[in-house]
């Protein structure tokens, strides 16, 4: 599927004695996770279509330590951002797009306490920016007719106030949105947050993404659109858990508009 | 022997008003074991939350049905202290319904006070159902047994017969002012009361005056109990709501704070001037303990936080954690904070107000690692809670404690946490691999 990709790192920029217009922080998971490299292709594909002069860091990116942080191993949160900041602070970073909400969050609200501060966007903020300069122009044929439903992310929606950006991107794709019975402020989590991502979930009746995907379910979607790399992960497997992997299928906000413009 | 009522009355007041005073100097000297915290910041915002949260209710009727007869009972509570008022005057003074001479205006109020008791008396009636019949979920979880139970239906038992006193007093009063009794001058209107007077029909006058007085007397001494009964009821919300909608979180729900003993240290560690073997000065204070084990290592704000608690629940029924069988409950948390600071406190009562360590803490003989360990730290909990407590803050106070003082995480965190030492990323990839997805 090897379509060429222009992806630029900051040294290079720096090469060139230039800035980019924005920073695209990749995210560990972003890197790493199958799964969530295709999201972070998909979004890169969208900048690519826009014309974005956009820089990631490359092999110079480290995790943002938000997972530690949430673990409650403070220390090594730290270290990495303070590593990070002297890398983004020396590169005169001063906007950052992530696809991460949990970069995104941390990135945003805890860095500047640390000495790192930038203006720090979801992927869906930035879309919607795009696209409302004019710069970025969705014809949505392809989802015409779907049902969409959204699963909030925790750390985009409750714990930053953002439900309207990715909705709103939902609605360029012409689909049917359909909400969940809980939604935006009530969302359940997919139950990766906290670090729950890295370790068996405690003893229970049942894991959370299984009720959070029975929640999806309950809409009768053909889409569940996410936000977050972890979402995505946890709604997949929810979907399995509930033997509808043949007629549902989980995608990331920027994949179902990079596929609405057939990139 | 004339003034005998009201040196009685005075000598309830005063002792009533001194073992309140007493019960609040504790509270506030419990609350202040905890850590000092800066929140002096956002005071236009604080207000807010203040105004909108606990006097406006908003959080309240996110439920609707528990919302409105919340704020029966609430408005209830608050226009009747007007009432109150008169009450406490009249029992000093020796005087009957001192503010008579208001006239219509005093008709009016007396009429209001009437129907908002009414209301109170519908609003503590369908309370009950819900707890005792209805069996509402988030009332019978396991820590609602015993205590928190009594607790809140001990509440509305104390709500519906204060104020079944004041309509049972009103129709007597009523009733000796038909019948033009010494000292009972017409006033007020009884439009619930009038109810009730048909069944004290054809008494003689001595016998409603004593049924009046004894209303009166059971009323105000009720309430001088109740007042005294906050400190060791969740009904304590009922004043600590205030305090604790202003002194709560301002900031984004996902911003957690930065340990500044962390950064310090990290400085330090960073710093490749400072030497790493050097001995800290002689009068250097004692390491900071990272994360909380115990009450006093939380901050006063969490501890206010613990006892605002109202037990409602409605942070456990909206977690994750607990709605998949897991031993996570957010109430909990706060009712074993709560709970905890209370064994603290009483600890120092009995030692000259020194705290003797008694062998235990917070951590695991309250609290276990696999609650800390099963919350996403998704915020729902906080978002529900409409008196603006944050049981996550505990909670990751506590996971700090955990893995930066006891290297205690659960294995597969030690093993994403090594990987980030080790590979910049919690897995166990090279760092070089991370521009790999542009070619595939
Ligand atoms: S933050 Fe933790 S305790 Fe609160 S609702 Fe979420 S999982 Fe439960
Ligand atoms: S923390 Fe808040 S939501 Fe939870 S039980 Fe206490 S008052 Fe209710």
């Amino acid at each position: 599927m090897s379509e060429q990709l222009k992806v630029k790192t900051m040294q290079e920029f720096m090469a060139e004695g230039k800035q980019p217009e924005i920073l695209f922080w990749v995210g560990s998971a972003g890197s790493y996770d199958d799964r969530a490299k295709k999201i972070t292709r998909a979004f890169v594909k969208l900048l690519n279509k826009a014309n974005v002069d956009f820089a990631v860091l490359g092999t110079e990116e480290s995790s943002t330590g938000d997972v530690a942080k949430r673990a409650g191993n403070e220390f090594l949160f730290q270290m990495q951002a303070m590593m990070n900041i002297e890398l983004l602070n020396g590169y005169e970073i001063k906007r950052i797009v992530t696809c991460d909400p949990h970069s995104f969050n941390t990135l945003k609200n805890e860095y500047p306490g640390l000495g790192g501060k930038y203006d720090v966007l979801h992927h869906t903020q930035y879309l919607k920016e795009l696209i409302d300069k004019g710069r970025l122009t969705i014809e949505g044929e392809v989802y015409k007719g779907k049902r969409i439903t959204f699963h909030d992310p925790c750390y985009l929606g409750r714990a930053n106030s953002e439900y309207e950006a990715p909705r709103e991107m939902l609605s360029k794709t012409n689909a049917e949105l359909v909400e969940m019975k809980r939604h935006k402020k009530t969302a359940l989590c997919c139950g990766a947050g906290g670090a729950q991502m890295f370790k068996e979930p405690e003893k229970g009746d049942m894991d959370i993404n299984v009720l959070r995907t029975q929640d999806a379910l309950e809409t009768q979607p053909n889409i569940i659109a996410t936000g977050c790399p972890y979402c995505n992960t946890m709604m997949t497997d929810g979907i399995k858990a509930h033997e509808k992997e043949d007629s549902v299928t989980v995608l990331d906000v920027a994949e179902l508009l990079a596929n609405s413009l057939n990139l | 022997m004339e003034f005998l009522p009201n040196i009685l009355f005075v000598i309830a007041l005063i002792l009533g008003i001194g073992f309140f005073t007493r019960n609040v100097k504790k509270l506030s000297r419990n609350i202040k074991l905890g850590k000092d915290v800066d929140v002096s910041d956002n005071k236009p915002q604080r207000w807010r939350n203040m105004v909108r949260i606990a006097l406006g209710q908003t959080k309240m009727v996110v439920r609707p049905v528990a919302g409105l007869m919340h704020i029966f009972v609430y408005v209830g509570f608050i226009i009747i202290n007007i009432e109150v008022l008169e009450i406490i005057l009249d029992g000093i003074l020796g005087t009957h319904r001192l503010f008579a001479p208001l006239g219509t205006l005093y008709d009016v109020l007396i009429a209001s006070f009437e129907i908002l008791a009414l209301l109170v008396i519908v609003g503590v009636v369908v309370f009950w159902i819900r707890r005792n019949i209805i069996k509402l979920q988030r009332f019978i979880k396991p820590e609602m047994k015993g205590w928190p139970k009594t607790d809140g239906n001990l509440i509305l038992y104390i709500e519906f017969v204060l104020m079944l006193l004041f309509l049972t007093m009103n129709a007597a009063d009523y009733q000796l002012q038909q019948m033009g009794a010494a000292h009972y001058t017409e006033a007020g209107a009884f439009p619930i009361s009038q109810f009730i007077v048909p069944v004290l029909d054809g008494l003689p006058m001595s016998t409603l005056i004593l049924i009046e007085r004894t209303a009166w007397w059971l009323h105000i001494l009720g309430i001088l109990a109740f007042l005294n009964y906050l400190y060791y009821s969740k009904h304590l919300h009922i004043l600590l709501a205030f305090p604790n909608t202003y002194y709560g979180k301002v900031r984004p729900q996902g911003q957690f704070n930065n340990l500044e003993s962390v950064t310090n240290e990290v400085k330090l560690m960073m710093d490749p001037s400072a030497d790493p073997y050097a001995a800290p000065p002689a009068d250097a204070p004692e390491p900071e303990k990272f994360g909380a084990s115990d009450v006093m290592d939380l901050n006063w704000v969490q501890l206010l936080n613990a006892y605002t608690c109202t037990e409602c629940g409605r942070c456990t029924s909206e977690c994750p954690a607990n709605q998949t069988g897991k031993k996570l409950s957010p109430r909990k948390i706060m009712m074993d904070t709560r709970d905890r600071l209370e064994e603290v406190g009483k600890i120092m009562d009995a030692n000259k107000g020194e705290f003797v360590d008694d062998g235990k803490q917070l951590l695991n003989d309250y609290i276990t690692p696999e609650e800390l360990w099963a919350c996403t730290t998704c915020n729902a909990c906080v978002q529900a809670c409409p008196v603006s407590i944050d049981p996550l803050s505990i909670i990751v106070e506590m996971r700090r404690y955990l893995v930066m003082e006891q290297s205690a995480a659960p294995m597969e965190l030690n093993n994403m946490m090594s990987n980030i030492e080790n590979n910049g990323a919690p897995w166990p990839y090279n760092q070089m691999d991370r521009l790999n997805w542009v070619n595939e």
